[in-house]
C-alpha cells in the first residue's frame, strides 16, 4: 500500500489519510489501487458501447479487430467517445447555469422570496448588451440562450471580432446551448456522423456553448443575485473545522443552495439551539466549487478540494455535509456511516445511497436551508469527542478576483497590466484549473506547475481545485510574490495584490474567458495572439474536458496534466495536439510531470511574445 | 512450479490480459509506448469464445511438451528445475512445426519476422502479466493444489449454502 506522503503533498490530507488508514476506512485511493490494472481499451478510448451490435473494442495492436460491428474505426470510436465526454461536460455546467437563470426568473417574477438583485449595476450592463429594459425582460432572454435553435447566444458577441469570424467561418458558432448539446447525442448515435474531423469540430461547437453559454450564464446571473466578488481574506484546509462548533460543509457546486445555507448558520433562533446543545456557534465551510463561491463571495472558509472531501468527513468532526451537485462521491454514505455526519443531498437530481434527501426548491430556499442547518445542529450531540481528530493546518488567501475586481486593483483600466506585458515584468498569463484525480499525487501538479510559472514571471489566474490547492499552500497571499521572478514580483508589490489570482469555480472559467477577451480586444488581436497558456495538471471529470474544448475553441494553448482516453487514434489525437493549431490557432499537449508542463506554457508564451514583437 | 490456471466460469471478455500480455513483451513495457513500436508487440494468451462462452485460452507448460519434442533447433527448452517451456527467439527458424503439435494453438507468430513466440510465464514479474491484469479473478498464478483447494472450497461453499436452505425448509 502506498504511504500518505506518496498520495498527497497536503499536510492535513497526509494527516487524515494515516487517520482513515487506521481506522480501516476506504478512500479513493484505495479504490484506484482495487481498480487496477484500468482497462487498456477504455484508457486508449478504444470501446464503444454506443449500439447493442457491441459492446465493440478494436485491437490497438493491429491484430484482433480493426473495425467495430457497424464498421466504425479506430478514429471514429475515439472521436465518438470524446464527444460524449465533452457534451456529458458542458451539460453539467450548462444545466448550472440554467438553474441560476431559473433562480433569477422565479426571482424576477416574484416567485423566489429568499433571494434577491445584490448588484444591481451587473444587471444593468447585462440589460444593455441584451438590449432589454427590464429585468423581467432580462431573465426571459438569459433563460431563452438554452433553447435557441439558430443562435447566436449573446455572451458569444464578447469574444474578439476575429474570433467570432473564425467560429462562423469554421460553422462552429453554437446556435443554442441545449441544441448543440443534443446534436452531439444524435450524430455519435449508431450511423449517424463518421467523420472524425466533422465530429470533433461539434465537440468544440456545443463546447464554445458551454464557456461562452451556459458557463458564463451561471456566473453573470450569480454575480447579479449574490454579488460580484471583490477581494477578501479567509482560511483554506481542513483546519477551518471548529472543534468547538457545529461544522456544516457545503459541497457540490451550485450557490442558489449554499447562499441560503450560509445565510441560515447565522439566524439567530438556530444559533440560539446550537448554544443550547452547547456548541460555541455554527461553523459553515465550503468544499470544491460550492466552496469557492462562497468563499469568493463571502470569505466563506473553504474546508479543501475534491479529493479531501472523504477526509473532511473522517474528522468526525462534521455534523452534516449538505450536497447538491457535481463531483460528490456515492462513497460520502457508507464512509458518512461511520460517524455522526449526516450526508443531505439536496438537489431534485442528485440522491446517493446512505443520504438524507432534504430537497431544495428556489420557492421555499431560506426554509429548506434552515431544516437543513436545524437538522446538523441537533447532530451535535452525538458527536463521538474520542473520534474527532482535526489537523491544525490551515492557510490564508486573498481570494475574489472577478475580472471587475482585477481592473479596480488595476486603477480602473487594463493599461497597467498590458504596459506589464509589453514590458516584459508580466511574462504571459497562465490559466490553471482543473480538479485532483488519484492518479497524480493530489497537489502536486496543481502547486507545482504554479509555482514554475510565477517563478518564470508568469501571472496565473486560477479557479476550482487548483485555486484550492494554491490557497493550501499560501500562494493566494500577497507575500506569495516573494516566490515569482523580479518583474512579476514587483508588479504584485506595487498592486498589493498575490502572483496567482483565484478567479473562483469551474464556470468562473468564463470569467477568464472575458479577460483574455478584454486583454486581446485592448491589443487589437485575437486570443490565439495572446502571450498565454492554460492547464490542467490533475484533471479528470467531463466538464474539464469540456473546458478543455472551449478553452482551446478560444484559441488558448492548453497542457493537459492526466492523459484523455484519445491515443487509440493517432489520427485525432494528431488533430487534438497539432492540426488544431492551423484550424482554431491553438492545440492541446499532454504532460503530466508539473515542471515540464510549465516549461511548455512558457516556452509557447515566450514564442507567442515573438510573434507579436514583445 | 506455480501455473497460470483458469476459472472459466469468471471471465468477462474484456481481454485485458491480452493486451498486458503484449505490453509486457514490447520493449516499453506500456500501453502508448508499445502501441507505437515496430514490430508490434504480440500477446502470448488467447481469450476464446467457443460456444458463447468466453474462455481465456493460456500455455500450459506441458510436463511432456510437444512443441520441445519436435523443435529442430532448440530453440524450445523446457527448463528442468522451473518446468517453464520457453523460447530462444534468436534461434527460431520459423518452420512452424511447434504451431502445428500444440494441442492448444498456443504458439502465435511475431507477424513482421517469421519466428514463433508462446507464452514464457513473464521472467522478469513475479505474477505473470495477464494473471496481474485480470479484474475478475479469472487468471490464477498458482500451484496445482492451491488452485484445487480454491476449486475445493467454492465447490464446497455452494453445496454448503444448498444444504442450508434444504435444512431451512
Amino acid at each position: 500500500m502506498k504511504e500518505a506522503r506518496e498520495k498527497s503533498i497536503d499536510q492535513a490530507s497526509q494527516e487524515m489519510l494515516v487517520v482513515a488508514a487506521r481506522a480501516g476506512l476506504e478512500t479513493a485511493w484505495d479504490r484506484l489501487e482495487k481498480q487496477k490494472p484500468q482497462c487498456g481499451f477504455g484508457e486508449a478510448g478504444l470501446c464503444c458501447r454506443n449500439c447493442n451490435m457491441g459492446p465493440c473494442r478494436i485491437d490497438p495492436f493491429g491484430e484482433g479487430p480493426s473495425k467495430g460491428v457497424c464498421g466504425a474505426t479506430a478514429d471514429i470510436m475515439v472521436a465518438r467517445n470524446l464527444l460524449r465526454s465533452i457534451a456529458a461536460g458542458a451539460a453539467a455546467h450548462s444545466d448550472h447555469g440554467r438553474d441560476a437563470a431559473k433562480t433569477f426568473l422565479l426571482l424576477s417574477q416574484g416567485k423566489a422570496p429568499s433571494y434577491q438583485v445584490r448588484d444591481s449595476a451587473k444587471m444593468q450592463r447585462l440589460m444593455d448588451e441584451y438590449g432589454v429594459q427590464s429585468q423581467i425582460a432580462l431573465a426571459e432572454a438569459v433563460m431563452a440562450e438554452f433553447g435557441k435553435q439558430d443562435g447566436p447566444i449573446q455572451f458569444t458577441r464578447r469574444a474578439p471580432k476575429k474570433r467570432q469570424e473564425l467560429w462562423q467561418k469554421l460553422g462552429i458558432d453554437p446556435r443554442g446551448i441545449d441544441r448543440e448539446i443534443v446534436e452531439i447525442m444524435h450524430r455519435t448515435h449508431i450511423g449517424v456522423d463518421n467523420d472524425y474531423v466533422h465530429l470533433i469540430l461539434q465537440g468544440l461547437r456545443a463546447s464554445i456553448a458551454d464557456g461562452w453559454g451556459g458557463s458564463m450564464i451561471a456566473t453573470e446571473i450569480q454575480d447579479v443575485m449574490f454579488g460580484t466578488p471583490k477581494p477578501v481574506r479567509s482560511q483554506v484546509n481542513l483546519g477551518v473545522l471548529d472543534e468547538d462548533k457545529v461544522n456544516v460543509i457545503i459541497h457540490g457546486h451550485e450557490p442558489i443552495l449554499s447562499e441560503m445555507i450560509v445565510a441560515a448558520a447565522s439566524d439567530p433562533e438556530l444559533l440560539r439551539l446550537a448554544e443550547a446543545q452547547g456548541a460555541a456557534g455554527i461553523n459553515v465551510a465550503g468544499m470544491c466549487c460550492t466552496g469557492n463561491e462562497l468563499l469568493m463571495r463571502h470569505g466563506v472558509p473553504t474546508a479543501g478540494n475534491f479529493l479531501q472531501q472523504e477526509l473532511a468527513v473522517a474528522t468526525g468532526a462534521v455534523e452534516a455535509i449538505v450536497v447538491d451537485v457535481q463531483c460528490i462521491m456515492p462513497a460520502l454514505g457508507a464512509l458518512a456511516g461511520c460517524y455522526h455526519t449526516k450526508f443531505i443531498s439536496t438537489s431534485p437530481k442528485a440522491k446517493f445511497p446512505g443520504a438524507i434527501h432534504m430537497e431544495f426548491h428556489e420557492e421555499s430556499a431560506y426554509e429548506t436551508a434552515k431544516d437543513i442547518v436545524k437538522a446538523a445542529v441537533l447532530n451535535y450531540a452525538n458527536r463521538n469527542p474520542a473520534k474527532v481528530r482535526i489537523p491544525d493546518v490551515k492557510s490564508d488567501a486573498m481570494v475574489g478576483f472577478s475580472v471587475e475586481a482585477i481592473v479596480e486593483a488595476l486603477g480602473g483600466t487594463l493599461d497597467p497590466l498590458l504596459e506589464a506585458i509589453k514590458s516584459g515584468a508580466v511574462r504571459g498569463i497562465g490559466a490553471v484549473v482543473g480538479c485532483n484525480n488519484p492518479k497524480i499525487k493530489h497537489d502536486y501538479g496543481h502547486v507545482n506547475l504554479v509555482k514554475e510559472l510565477i517563478k518564470n514571471n508568469v501571472l496565473v489566474v486560477t479557479t476550482g481545485c487548483n485555486a484550492i490547492a494554491c490557497a493550501k499552500e499560501g500562494l493566494l497571499l500577497p507575500e506569495a510574490a516573494d516566490l515569482a521572478g523580479e518583474g512579476l514580483k514587483g508588479v504584485c508589490k506595487a498592486l498589493g495584490v498575490p502572483p496567482v489570482l483565484h478567479m473562483g469555480s469551474c464556470v468562473d472559467i468564463s470569467r477568464i474567458l472575458v479577460a483574455a477577451a478584454a486583454i486581446a480586444n485592448a491589443l487589437g488581436v485575437d486570443i490565439s495572439d495572446l502571450p498565454a497558456a492554460g492547464a490542467a495538471p490533475e484533471w479528470m471529470s467531463e466538464k474539464a474536458v469540456s473546458i478543455g474544448a472551449y478553452v482551446v475553441s478560444s484559441g488558448v494553448y492548453t497542457v493537459l496534466g492526466t492523459v484523455p482516453p484519445v491515443l487509440g487514434s493517432p489520427e485525432v489525437a494528431g488533430l487534438l495536439t497539432e492540426g488544431a493549431a492551423s484550424v482554431v490557432g491553438a492545440s492541446f499537449a499532454v504532460e503530466p510531470e508539473p515542471i515540464q508542463a510549465a516549461r511548455l506554457m512558457i516556452d509557447h508564451i515566450d514564442s507567442q511574445r515573438k510573434k507579436l514583437g514583445l | 512450479m506455480k501455473e497460470i490456471f483458469v476459472r472459466l466460469d469468471r471471465c468477462m471478455g474484456c481481454k485485458s490480459c491480452e493486451i498486458a500480455c503484449a505490453v509486457e513483451h514490447s520493449k516499453s513495457h506500456n500501453l502508448f509506448g508499445a502501441m507505437a513500436e515496430t514490430p508490434r508487440p504480440r500477446k502470448r494468451l488467447y481469450v476464446e469464445n467457443p460456444e458463447g462462452v468466453k474462455m481465456p485460452m493460456v500455455c500450459r507448460h506441458c510436463e511432456d511438451a510437444p512443441c520441445v519434442e519436435v523443435c529442430r533447433v532448440g530453440a524450445t527448452v523446457k527448463d528442468a528445475i522451473t518446468g517453464i517451456v520457453t523460447k530462444d527467439e534468436s534461434m527460431c527458424i520459423g518452420c512452424w512445426m511447434c504451431a502445428m503439435v500444440c494441442p492448444y494453438g498456443m504458439v502465435g507468430r511475431q507477424k513482421e519476422v517469421k519466428i514463433a513466440v508462446k507464452c514464457d510465464l513473464c521472467p522478469s514479474l513475479m505474477v505473470p502479466a495477464c494473471v496481474s491484469a485480470c479484474p475478475t479473478g479469472t487468471l490464477v498464478f498458482a500451484e496445482q493444489e492451491e488452485f484445487a483447494e480454491i476449486m475445493r472450497r467454492d465447490a464446497a461453499a455452494q453445496i454448503a449454502r444448498g444444504h442450508k436452505i434444504k435444512a431451512s425448509i
